[in-house]
């Protein structure tokens, strides 16, 4: 756990790391870390999908870790480094699998793209030799209601080709 | 950097006046202002049109150059994600002749751009796709450059030649003039030319070219605003507490219930409308959670296997669409008649992120932050609701999650902009993952009989087509909020349904906007014939009953569901008669278009011509199988074919869905690459729809809440090859790419299961268990 000071009305002042930087909330310890970060922090990557951990809308990476955010009390992030969309790479600098979703159009609305990136991240990250059906596999629990899973994947071999070639 | 609006600029453009203002002022544009809501006063003063209904005739609400010969377009057609943004620049920048970048586009925010009504359906049709509005706009105002060019030049209007924002001499083009001074920061003071010529394809640098997505790049990282991000000062959280049951009704609000929870500012009801406004949304939502409501029970629901018997059993609407008259006699006498009936559940939108809105209501003006498809629609019927002039009210469109027709983006708007009003502070609504899938407008559940007579031949003689479907609201258009769940409970009513047996006759000329007339059918009314077909005894007779559940447009509205039923029973009827899918659908059509579309299908799949079911199948374990489907999209907007190739898993029921041929014919192609993407995405969504997705229910309540109990196909979907085909041509009005390839999924995967296994499936989805019992049931 981070540096916590309780006070009377249940409220609680965090330090989380989030992309690199130390911010301070006073929340209520038990606030899903997604509402920290997009009303708190005013971050634009995790969004609120279903609330119930089950689409991947609100995925952050957590010490190298995919977490779906909607369903993870802040209180339980503790110290440990946080990266949303936004802070994987930026406009002007996007991170490969980001410049690769770029070149390959692969999106439409791009309101599931922190899960569908980020879970393909840090999956690589850990299987940078994953074969196609690997990779598929570990997307299995990420929704794209647009169904832009063609690009996707091309997007995906694109960067994931890069990393190993 | 471009001068297109990033989400951030965008953000600027939206937010407090001053900002807005000066970033309009910043690109020397005027403005033309059509409504008096927020703090464009002075401007709206100045140069408003007293305007206040469809579209616009002044050039000046459409174009704008600013004094450095930046276009400012206003369109009230929105991005959804569909690529629609970029494509409108496209169009902007092809009639007006400036580069690409130069056009900035500012879309939907009632108090800017032109009253487009709803942006729905295929996107590129003529009415949607502002050919007939935006793109005129852009060649009136090009053709008036040019005259003022000519007189400035000196030289004859037939010499000169507008590109790259500038008008120059044909024969000597260092004699020319920019636009920004011809007319930087004035007003045109024209109206729309509908004489005014607008460019041929052939003559196309940036139409028609895959432009990428200038949004692709703030989307991928995470730096775009949706509605959901929206944030204004002092803004509070809402949350609304929805009925538990179809049709229950407050009792009682314990306010006390919810008293010792941090942060709450207030519960408000009003009729049935119940919420919970706090500081945080974490506190609000567990304000919703927590807050005891005391409803009434709610009406009884008929089980959900009599779906499709109980459809038929309700007072009705009828329609006859299409009436030879000698249809009951021609089947009657036939040797050979072949019926069957097809089933297509409800579905829902089911958006990725549950919808959000922003409202302000401050006295008797409003602004809301909505990710609507109707924004002066939704400025109308929130105006009803909150008991405020609809002058008072400002609607800007931010953009939500893919909402593929009516998801609840209009009905969260509501309920932001009633919270708000009640607590008289700006609050911020998103739903819960079971409030927006439990009361969504979900897409009409249908049910529909077809008969066939074949003549001597084996051709079709006589098609018989009736259908029954449920509808409850819809869309609420311009005055009827109560047509979404928020509206209605807080007092206002749904469209009604007026019974009508029997239809009356029909009164042609056919349009099959709806498809639920097949394309076999001649559709002749009267001295018209307006169907893609060439059978001539036909009947096409509907009949509309009421649903217990809100339905409304959702993706290929109808159309998807009719042309299931369709595409399937033609393939029943082809392989009745032992003759190959494709051939036996030309034989029967008589429209260029889509029998080209099939023609370039069958071509890419590489078809092998032969009756279905394939010779030899396997009695066990997998069967290997193909199938084509078709459709003339609305009648008239866009030309598709389909072909499935398909593993089918005996044992298993499984479907693998190998390969997807399209061919698409949607006339001028606008951005390829975004057709493509359409393509791709409908044909999936439309996989997903075939075979798992339905709205479920117990005797009282909606039970497919969430991810677990909708069934929709993930990222982890086996993928298949994807083949398509573009047909791009020219010479025709532009029609509609967004709705076609997912209309023909499900037929044609059937039609592949049929292929393979000689099994006909006839209900919609098409899921292990309901496959498994088919083979099982076709066996014994």
């Amino acid at each position: 756990m981070g540096q916590r000071r309780m006070y009377s009305s249940g409220m609680a002042i965090l330090t989380l790391k989030v992309n690199g930087r130390s911010q301070q909330v006073d929340v209520d310890p038990a606030t899903p870390l997604l509402f920290v970060l997009s009303d708190d922090l005013d971050l634009r990557g995790p969004k609120f999908g279903c609330g119930l951990g089950q689409c991947g809308a609100c995925t952050v990476i957590v010490n190298g870790q995919a977490v779906r955010s909607c369903i993870t009390p802040v209180s339980t992030v503790g110290a440990n480094e946080i990266t949303t969309l936004e802070g994987l790479g930026t406009a002007e600098k996007p991170h490969p699998l980001q410049q690769a979703f770029i070149d390959e159009q692969a999106a439409q609305c791009g309101f599931c793209l922190s899960g569908v990136l980020l879970t393909t991240k840090t999956f690589l990250d850990r299987n940078p030799r994953a074969t196609d059906a690997q990779i598929q596999q570990a997307l299995s629990g990420v929704l794209c209601r647009c169904f832009g899973n063609v690009r996707m994947f091309k997007a995906i071999r694109r960067y994931a080709g890069g990393r190993t070639a | 950097m471009t001068p297109h609006l990033s989400s951030d600029a965008q953000r600027l453009l939206v937010r407090a006046g001053f900002s807005r203002r000066a970033f309009l002022k910043g690109s020397g544009a005027l403005v033309v202002a059509f409504s008096s809501a927020g703090a464009l006063d002075g401007l709206s003063q100045l140069f408003a049109q007293g305007f206040n209904g469809a579209s616009s005739p002044q050039l000046d609400s459409w174009i704008a150059i600013g004094r450095d010969g930046t276009v400012t377009a206003y369109t009230g057609k929105c991005d959804f994600g569909q690529g629609l943004y970029t494509a409108q620049i496209q169009l902007v920048a092809e009639e007006v002749g400036v580069p690409f970048n130069r056009v900035r586009l500012i879309q939907c925010d009632t108090s800017i751009t032109p009253d487009q009504g709803t942006t729905s359906g295929q996107q590129s049709h003529p009415a949607n796709f502002n050919h007939s509005n935006l793109a005129l706009a852009g060649a009136t105002a090009r053709e008036a450059l040019i005259k003022m060019a000519a007189t400035r030049l000196g030289a004859p209007a037939s010499d000169l030649v507008a590109r790259d924002g500038r008008v120059e001499v044909k024969a000597t083009p260092s004699r020319n003039v920019a636009y920004g001074d011809l007319v930087g920061g004035q007003r045109f003071n024209l109206q729309l030319d509908q004489a005014a010529k607008r460019k041929h394809p052939s003559e196309w640098t940036v139409l028609g070219t895959p432009v990428p997505r200038v949004d692709m790049r703030e989307m991928v990282t995470g730096q775009f605003e949706f509605v959901h991000n929206v944030k204004v000062p002092g803004m509070l959280h809402g949350r609304v507490v929805r009925p538990p049951e179809v049709g229950s009704t407050v009792g009682s609000v314990d306010e006390s219930s919810i008293r010792e929870l941090p942060g709450i500012v207030k519960v408000v009801v009003k009729g049935n409308f119940v919420g919970v406004v706090a500081q945080k949304p974490w506190q609000a939502m567990q304000g919703a959670e927590k807050l005891k409501v005391n409803w009434t029970r709610g009406i009884p629901l008929s089980p959900q296997g009599d779906l499709y018997s109980e459809l038929r059993k309700q007072p009705s609407r009828d329609t006859l669409l299409v009436d030879s008259g000698d249809v009951d006699a021609k089947l009657k006498a036939a040797s050979t008649v072949l019926r069957a009936t097809y089933n297509h559940p409800y579905q829902m939108h089911a958006s990725m992120g549950s919808s959000c809105a922003v409202a302000d209501v401050q006295g008797d003006k409003a602004t809301i932050w909505s990710a609507t498809q109707s924004a002066y629609p939704t400025r109308n019927t929130s105006a009803m609701l909150l008991g405020i002039k609809q002058e008072n009210i400002r609607v800007i469109y931010v953009r939500g999650a893919g909402c593929y027709g009516i998801n609840g983006a209009d009905t969260v708007s509501y309920d932001a902009a009633l919270l708000s009003q009640a607590v008289g502070k700006p609050v911020r609504v998103q739903l819960s993952r079971k409030d927006e899938m439990a009361w969504e407008n979900y897409g009409n559940a249908f049910a529909v009989d077809q008969r066939v007579a074949l003549d001597a031949n084996g051709n079709i003689a006589v098609w018989d087509y009736e259908g029954w479907s449920a509808a409850r609201g819809g869309r609420p258009g311009y005055n009827t909020p109560g047509n979404v769940v928020t509206g209605f409970l807080a007092g206002s009513n749904p469209g009604a349904l007026a019974p009508r047996t029997p239809a009356p006759a029909p009164d042609g000329p056919l349009n099959n906007n709806f498809n639920t007339a097949p394309s076999y059918i001649a559709g002749r009314v009267r001295d018209s014939a307006n169907g893609a077909g060439v059978i001539r005894s036909e009947r096409v007779l509907s009949h509309r009953v009421l649903s217990p559940f809100f339905t409304g447009p959702l993706r290929a509205p109808e159309r998807l569901q009719n042309t299931f039923a369709h595409e399937c029973f033609m393939d029943e009827v082809a392989a009745y008669a032992k003759a190959d899918p494709v051939e036996y659908r030309l034989k029967h059509l008589n429209h260029a278009r889509l029998s080209a579309a099939i023609r370039a299908a069958a071509k890419a799949a590489n078809w092998e011509q032969r009756p279905s079911p394939r010779p030899i199948r396997a009695q066990i374990g997998k069967a290997i199988g193909r199938g084509i489907a078709c459709v003339c999209y609305e009648g008239d907007n866009g030309f598709v074919a389909m072909i499935a190739d398909v593993i089918v898993d005996r044992d298993t029921g499984r479907i693998e869905v190998t390969r997807l041929t399209v061919a698409q014919d949607c006339g001028p192609i606008s951005n390829p690459d975004g057709m493509r993407n359409q393509i791709e995405g409908g044909a999936l969504q439309g996989m997903s729809r075939a075979l798992g997705e339905e709205v479920t229910w117990d005797d009282r309540k909606i039970t497919s809440v969430d991810w677990r109990t909708y069934h929709s196909l993930t990222l982890g979907m086996p993928l298949p090859a994807m083949n398509i085909v573009l047909l791009n041509q020219t010479d025709v009005e532009a029609c509609g790419s967004g709705e076609t390839s997912i209309t023909v999924v499900a037929p044609a995967i059937g039609n592949a299961v049929f292929d393979a296994t000689g099994v006909r499936l006839r209900q919609v989805p098409f899921t292990p268990e309901r496959v498994r019992a088919a083979i099982r049931n076709n066996s014994e």
